[in-house]
């Protein structure tokens, strides 16, 4: 399997940061950087890291499955990730993702049909002092409202 | 050894060496604490808590799984508080398993259930609704229900460290944490099963097994493997007469618990549909059933007639039958027809290696030796493939007392994962190899040989100069292929040695001379099946076949007597390092005889006396009169293996190496017998790649 010329360098360099014996270390940002290039772990990619930093693919499956930023099937072009955690939770953050479900028209890990838009409800991602907070992409939306959620999905479409 | 410590559980006092974790401690004055991620001989886990105990002065109650012993130590196991821990723990246990006991495999030998009875709580205070997963198929050996998994890691841990695939892991987190097999959906390993019994509740189940039975509805019988020669000890788990498991879980034999995926699946031979069920005779070019005294009437006549002419018989014996049967067959042959000309496939050059050791005592290694030994070198073979207990010995004794291995082979093998020095050499030139890891054999205080089928003749006696030269303890191993290779060679089933590797005075034609002979009268071939892919060249020879499937060669007979597997006797068999380990009947197929008895019944039926035809009379002769078979009886009969004493004198070998020819077996092939197991042709592993780096 080959990846773009960029990749490949970002692999290379990934890989020098770890002492000798300890490349593994480079598994979970490798998976991470080629899901973005290819859209998802596909069994070619999984095969590929195994072979290349010498890991049983049985270690790769248990982190693709402990992580949820890992995922089998591709997302949606826009993946929105809201936050329903504690501080997120006391300020609203449960009603941003049922409002964030009615919207898109999709529940938990599923995409629209139209494959713009993919929505997944999340554990915590560090942006409690802005609550409510959501991801799209890396990108991240504090102090949300649900009328601030609907311009910006608007504004995701219009995007297109 | 470090100083020993002494400690006091539950107000006995116990003396260890240091390092002893408490709970090893507790066993040696039988107290069983108990444990579900603890299992002896892998690596520690911590998991699960059951094995809490209560130290005086410190504040905590600690795992007694990795709490090493100290000085004046004083552990309480069952004390009010960790009883009461141990209810805790298995309230958290059960709050999502979802209790199917009643129909559950493991019910009746369920770790889980034994402690829920010992210490669990009738009620819980858990209300929610229990998270459900459903069954999974993983492969058509092993199936997965997450909802029993307590997630102790026993499974994770035979699987990798015992024996070096690695196909599990664990994945998910929080309760929806679960055990994952290699290839995403399904396994793709040895299929060996061994983690479906290590599993202390029903969460791993096999496919041969699985809703088919309750553990006290069933009769067991240990007895020897009959697909490899390393002879494990299997316990058959019968069922109306059909098995329908095998493991060790009582540890009884040479190989702990370990099986592969034939020792623990490959029993399904035996109630082919298949099977021989009634003696065959040949009618107008058909082959049709007869009774027993018709077809062993005909067969006596034809063996008769043909004496009294002169005419010229040719036997071929068997590499699964009993020592008892090898050597009446030899006898029947020798005494009965008064002809040498008796052979069988053999697959390893034992007598060469017999004579090279000539003078020598302790020349000869094993099984536990493997486990024992300073070092190792494999010479031409692919352990795990074509003997996988021995490779799960060499690799306990890496894991454990960190021995070397090296490997001189032609291909990439299992080994290599942790082998000292692995070399490739072509076969037939790995003797050449060896010089190059003189240097490294000679530091160890002791080394074993094994040897595969390319180091035969000449390159066995060099093997073993190079192995005196080398200045330390050696001994060996000759690798032969099945349940009794090395029986079949000892009990004299050869042209030109008969029982204990004694010359005969005009040695016989051997298995090619036969097939090949255009005068042979009658052809009789017990338990072998040497026209699979050959023709008879004496297209009117007569031939008897004794054997469970109408293999290639049945089809060619006359008569065929339907004959009975290894599981379905008694008697004896000697594996590949030379021990000799006792059959127990099992189940029982209808119609199939004993080859002994089928033997016997010919001879009475001929008029031949030929001694009383039952397998223990028979192995009493082969004590007194094979030699290095005088072996320890209670050993034997106690299910233990008793190791021959290696011949001590010349052997007048007539050496045909060209006759060695290995089957070329597989971790999924058996011979005969794997075509006609049905697990063993379902996995899907594609036999030989599977775990190559
Ligand atoms: S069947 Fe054997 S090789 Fe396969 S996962 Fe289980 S323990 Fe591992
Ligand atoms: S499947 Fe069985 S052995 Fe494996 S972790 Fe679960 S309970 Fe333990
Ligand atoms: S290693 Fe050989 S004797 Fe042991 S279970 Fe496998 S086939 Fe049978
Ligand atoms: S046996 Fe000690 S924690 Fe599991």
């Amino acid at each position: 399997m080959t990846f773009s010329p960029e990749l490949e360098a970002r692999f290379a360099r990934l890989i020098e940061n770890y002492p000798p014996g300890r490349q593994k270390g480079a598994l979970i940002p490798m998976l991470l950087y080629a899901q973005d290039e290819i859209g998802s772990v596909t069994p070619e990619l999984l095969a590929e890291v195994a072979k290349r930093l010498h890991v049983k693919q049985v270690e790769i499956e248990e982190v693709l499955g402990y992580y949820t930023m890992l995922t089998r099937e591709p997302r949606g072009k826009h993946h929105i990730q809201v936050c329903t955690n504690v501080s997120c939770m006391l300020t609203g953050g449960e009603e941003l993702y049922a409002h964030a479900c009615k919207k898109l028209g999709i529940g938990n890990r599923q995409k629209t049909a139209d494959g713009q838009f993919s929505l997944e409800e999340v554990e915590c991602i560090g942006a409690c002092s802005w609550a409510p907070a959501m991801l799209v992409n890396y990108d991240f939306h504090f102090n949300m409202t649900p009328e601030k959620l609907d311009s910006l999905i608007d504004s995701l479409r219009k995007m297109q | 050894m470090a100083d020993p410590i002494t400690l006091t559980i539950d107000g006995k006092q116990v003396n260890v060496p240091a390092g002893t974790l408490v709970i090893e401690a507790a066993k040696q004055v039988g107290i069983e604490i108990p444990a579900f991620c603890y299992y002896e001989g892998f690596s520690l886990q911590a998991a699960c808590r059951m094995c809490l105990v209560e130290v005086e002065k410190m504040p905590k109650l600690q795992p007694s799984c990795t709490l090493p012993a100290a000085e004046g130590m004083v552990i309480h196991t069952e004390s009010p508080k960790v009883v009461d821990a141990r209810k805790g723990m298995l309230e958290f246990l059960l709050t999502n398993h979802p209790l199917d006991c009643p129909v559950c495999d493991k019910g009746g030998e369920c770790e889980l259930q034994d402690m829920t009875f010992r210490y669990g709580a009738g009620e819980s205070r858990f209300v929610e609704i229990k998270h459900h997963v459903d069954e999974k198929q993983w492969s058509p050996a092993v199936y997965y229900d997450a909802a029993r998994c307590i997630l102790c890691y026993r499974c994770i841990r035979v699987c990798d460290e015992g024996l070096g695939v690695g196909a599990l892991g664990l994945t998910y987190r929080g309760v929806g944490a679960e055990i994952t097999p290699s290839h995403g959906d399904h396994l793709e390993c040895d299929e060996c099963g061994w983690c479906i019994d290590v599993c202390p509740v029903g969460a791993l189940t096999s496919g041969t097994y699985r809703y088919k039975s309750r553990p006290w509805e069933m009769n067991y019988a240990g007895t020897i493997c009959t697909h490899c020669g390393d002879g494990c000890k299997t316990t058959l788990s019968v069922r109306n007469g059909e098995v329908i498991r095998a493991n060790n879980r009582d540890r009884s034999g040479i190989n702990d618990e370990f099986l592969c995926v034939k020792g623990r699946f490959g029993f399904d031979f035996v109630h082919s549909p298949e099977r021989l069920q009634s003696p065959l005779m040949r009618r107008n070019g058909k082959l049709e059933p007869v009774s027993w005294s018709e077809a062993i009437g005909l067969v006596s006549d034809k063996f008769l007639e043909v004496a009294a002419r002169g005419g010229s018989f040719g036997v071929i014996g068997s590499t699964r039958a009993t020592n008892e049967e090898s050597y009446f067959l030899q006898k029947f042959a020798r005494q009965g027809l008064e002809t040498n000309n008796i052979d069988h496939h053999r697959s390893g050059d034992v007598a060469t290696l017999l004579d090279a050791l000539s003078g020598k005592t302790k020349a000869l290694a094993t099984v536990n030796d493997l486990y024992t030994a300073k070092a190792a070198l494999v010479v031409g073979a692919d352990l795990a493939q074509q003997h996988p207990l021995l490779a799960y010995q060499l690799r306990a004794n890496w894991r454990h007392h960190q021995s070397s291995t090296y490997v001189v082979s032609e291909g990439p093998v299992r080994e290599d994962q942790y082998a000292a020095k692995s070399v490739r050499a072509a076969a037939g030139a790995e003797l050449a190899a060896l010089e190059g890891l003189r240097e490294d054999l000679k530091k160890h205080g002791d080394l074993v040989i094994l040897f595969g089928a390319s180091v035969k003749g000449d390159a066995v006696r060099s093997l073993v100069a190079f192995g005196d030269s080398l200045g330390i303890p050696v001994t060996y191993v000759c690798l032969v292929d099945y349940s009794n290779s090395r029986g079949a060679m000892d009990m004299g089933v050869l042209p030109d040695l008969a029982p204990g590797y004694k010359a005969v005075d005009k040695p016989g034609m051997n298995i090619d001379e036969m097939l090949t002979s255009p005068t042979l009268d009658v052809l009789w071939v017990v338990g072998a099946n040497p026209l699979e892919h050959t023709q008879l060249k004496n297209e009117k020879a007569f031939v008897v076949v004794q054997e469970l499937f109408l293999t290639e060669t049945a089809q060619r007979a006359d008569v065929v007597f339907p004959a009975a597997s290894a599981y379905e006797k008694s008697g004896t068999v000697t594996n590949v390092c030379g021990e000799v380990q006792r059959l127990k009947a099992g189940p029982k197929v209808m119609g199939a005889k004993p080859d002994l008895e089928i033997m016997g019944l010919l001879a009475k039926q001929m008029g031949l006396n030929l001694g009383i035809w039952t397998p223990d009379k028979v192995f009493e002769e082969i004590r007194r009169s094979v030699r290095g078979y005088n072996v320890a009886l209670p050993v034997i009969a106690t299910g233990g293996a008793a190791p021959t004493m290696p011949v001590n004198g010349r052997i007048p070998v007539s050496p045909r190496p060209d006759l060695i020819r290995p089957s070329g077996d597989t971790l999924f092939t058996s011979g005969t017998l794997g075509r006609y197991s049905r697990m063993l042709n379902k996995v899907m592993e594609a036999p030989g790649q599977l775990y190559k780096p």
